[in-house]
């Protein structure tokens, strides 16, 4: 996969259309890392000039930030924002709905003001200009797929209806969970908890959130988030239903429908 | 005689019940004054419109449109009735009886037939919120912090409350009319009232002292109530009725997801990644602390999010650590900040300043387990309808945890090390990040 990074762009002195923020989770995460490749693929496919930062890219600091620790927060952001600026960076789409709600709504304050797009979004713009075209009958035609809410996304930045409008795009049938937009529940890996135990208590909060999915009985359950990906695949598995049932992200379904 | 004793006890209770309530309310104005200063003078406009929406017109209780006409129904009978409560006061002030009827003449029955239609909907939604809560026992005002104690008992007395309150002013209005009919002097006539007349009948037969007697047992009841229920406002989880408009307007305006930045941190790191620009010389007598141990290091914001807290628990029944069986409450962290911020009031109430009393919010009243249950989703703030934010006093705990005390899970601590080393919150070269894109 020949994938320019933005080191390339600036020596060859041109300015690429997006930086494409990978992510810790999307750069490292096997599971991620398909997520990462199927979103490459749709940018390859409508021709978007993209760069990625490479090696240069470091963690936004998110999940230090919300564990307390704002010194290492705060480093990762100086870092990241020198890096950012250096280039001149215009416009950042990211796979990952914690990196986006750290760049968008956090950097500014700190230096780094950037147009920042999450990937929903940006692939409804994508589709909603024509700039990619998806299959007639694709492979998700008429099934049903139930969709999850990020809470980066979803409550945090009030993003509900893009992702929907991509899923509506496959022709599939939607259905909602009873805990759906602003009610919706949380997969259990925000707030750092990726990177721990859970406390104890009577279930875990990835099973309860999977439960309440499956009752939907859709075939797929989509998301848009590399964290809510593995909680909710864990799930799945913890049901012994991962035979009958994918969790896909929204890049996979639309890289699958081109 | 008896008219002017009426009267004279009358100016003095008012005096003493709003004395009493407008000292408590500068007691709570200083207790919140005790958090820390943060400037909220931004986008007036927009905070303007949370008021009216959020406060005013209670935009969040409808995503539950059944329970919202009923508190409706309460808070704009609360509002309107104050208005009842002002001719009251005059009358008892003055000895008249019904002071506004000769201004408003055939108007006069209809807004007190209004009240009256208000009053009995006050009446039956309290009827409801008690049976909610005492019958069919919804389960966010029956579990953990509201199982049992004060929280519950508050709760319950508020309605029962209500409904003495309404009760009186309905039966009031049928004595009253009984002693129309009967022409007894000083009662004006108004004509028959909306809802009172249905009441009437029971007094059929009684004496017009028997009816006087009635009268000014419910008048005296209904406004002695209003001044107990004044007072007891600031104790209760009711001073909401009062603080959700603030609360409302102070609310956050960015996105949920926007976390408060440190700048003294920010500040901190600057100087370590770029030694030039800081100053010769640092003033070493300022101590920073980093993050809230205990209500004096949480912002204003926060300590008035604590007294508007009505303790509905729609937060708890929203979280998702809560709903799968974890200590942590939205809830209980808004309810243990209130009652250790009640405790150092007592305790500069005794010493003039506040003495250390070997307690703090962390560890004393909040523990460590519950904080490090939260998953940041903003569940809770989103379901607040009075614009609190848990969320807010959590993160500040957990800084205080985590930078203070260095007291973190072994996997977050592996978490930072990894940050700081590679780059990523796990193990892997800095020099692998690319790695995905040759395979």
């Amino acid at each position: 996969m020949q994938i320019k990074t933005y080191a390339d762009y600036t020596a060859n002195g041109e300015t690429p259309e997006i930086l494409f923020w990978v992510g810790c989770a999307g750069s490292f995460d096997q599971r991620a890392q398909k997520v990462t490749k199927a979103f490459v693929e749709i940018l390859n496919h409508a021709g978007i000039h993209f760069a990625i930062l490479g090696k240069e890219e470091m963690c936004t600091g998110d999940p230090a930030r919300r564990a307390g620790n704002e010194f290492l927060f705060q480093m990762m952001a100086y870092n990241n924002i020198q890096t950012l600026n250096m280039y001149e960076v215009k416009k950042i789409v990211t796979t990952c709905p914690h990196c986006f709600n750290t760049l968008k709504n956090e950097y500014p304050e700190l230096g780094g003001n950037y147009e920042v797009i999450s990937h929903a979004v940006y692939l409804q713009h994508l589709i909603n200009e024509g700039k990619i075209k998806l299959k007639d009958g694709g492979v998700f035609k008429g099934k049903k797929i139930t969709y999850h809410d990020s809470c980066y996304l979803g409550r945090a930045n009030g993003v509900f209806e893009a992702p929907r409008e991509v899923l509506e795009s496959l022709d599939a049938d939607l259905i909602e969970m009873k805990r759906c937009r602003t009610n919706g529940l949380c997969c259990g890996a925000g707030g750092a908890q990726m990177f721990k135990e859970e406390e104890s208590g009577e279930t875990r909060v990835n099973w309860e959130r999977t439960q309440e999915a499956l009752q939907t009985g859709a075939e797929t359950i989509a998301s848009n988030c590399p964290f809510c990906l593995t909680m909710l695949t864990d799930g799945v598995k913890k049901n012994e239903k991962e035979e009958t049932i994918q969790v896909l992200d929204l890049a996979e379904m639309i890289a699958r429908s081109l | 005689m008896i008219q002017i004793i009426q009267q004279i006890a009358f100016a003095l209770l008012s005096f003493a019940a709003i004395f009493l309530f407008s000292k408590k309310v500068l007691e709570i104005r200083r207790n919140i004054l005790l958090g820390k200063d943060e400037e909220i003078t931004d986008r007036k406009n927009e905070r303007w419109r949370n008021l009216m929406l959020n406060a005013f017109g209670q935009k969040k209780m409808f995503k539950n449109p059944m329970v919202a006409v009923l508190h409706f129904f309460v808070y704009a009978g609360f509002i309107i009735i104050n208005i009842e409560i002002l001719e009251i006061i005059i009358d008892g002030i003055t000895g008249h009886h019904r002071a506004f009827l000769p201004f408003i003449g055939g108007l006069y029955p209809i807004f007190i037939g209004i009240f009256e239609i208000l009053a009995l909907l006050v009446l039956i939604a309290c009827i409801i919120f008690l049976f909610r809560r005492n019958i069919v026992r919804i389960k966010r005002f029956n579990h953990g912090e509201l199982s049992d104690g004060w929280p519950r008992s508050d709760a319950n007395y508020i309605l029962t409350f209500e409904i003495v309150l309404m009760s009186l002013f309905l039966i009031m209005n049928a004595a009253d009319q009984s002693l129309q009919s009967l022409e007894s002097a000083h009662y004006v006539q108004t004509g028959p009232l909306w809802i009172s007349q249905f009441i009437q009948p029971l007094f059929g037969g009684f004496s017009e002292t028997a009816l006087i007697g009635i009268e000014r047992f419910c008048w005296w009841g209904h406004i002695l109530g209003i001044f107990v229920f004044m007072n007891y406002l600031p104790y209760s989880k009711h001073l909401h009725v009062i603080l959700a408009f603030p609360n409302a307007y102070y609310a956050k305006l960015e996105n949920k997801g926007k976390m408060n930045n440190m700048p003294e941190i920010q500040q901190e790191v600057l100087y370590m990644m770029q030694p030039e620009l800081a100053p010769a010389q640092t003033d070493a007598s300022a101590v920073l602390k980093f993050g809230a141990k205990d209500v004096m290091d949480l912002s204003w914001k926060n300590l008035m999010d604590a007294y508007s807290c009505t303790e509905c628990g729609r937060c708890t029944s929203a979280c998702p650590a809560n709903q799968t069986g974890k200590k942590l409450s939205p809830r209980k962290i808004m309810m243990d900040t209130r009652d250790r911020l009640e405790s150092v009031r007592q305790n500069i109430n005794q010493n003039k300043t506040y003495q250390d009393d070997g307690k703090s919010l962390l560890h004393d009243y909040i523990t460590v387990e519950e904080l490090r249950a939260c998953t940041t989703c903003n569940a809770c703030v989103e379901e607040c309808p009075v614009s609190i934010s848990p969320l807010d006093i959590i993160i500040q705990l957990r800084r205080n945890l985590v930078m203070e005390e260095s007291n973190a899970p072994q996997e977050w601590n592996m978490m930072f090390g990894n940050i700081e080393n590679n780059m990523a919150p796990w193990k892997f070269s800095p020099d692998d990040r690319d790695e995905w894109t040759r395979s």
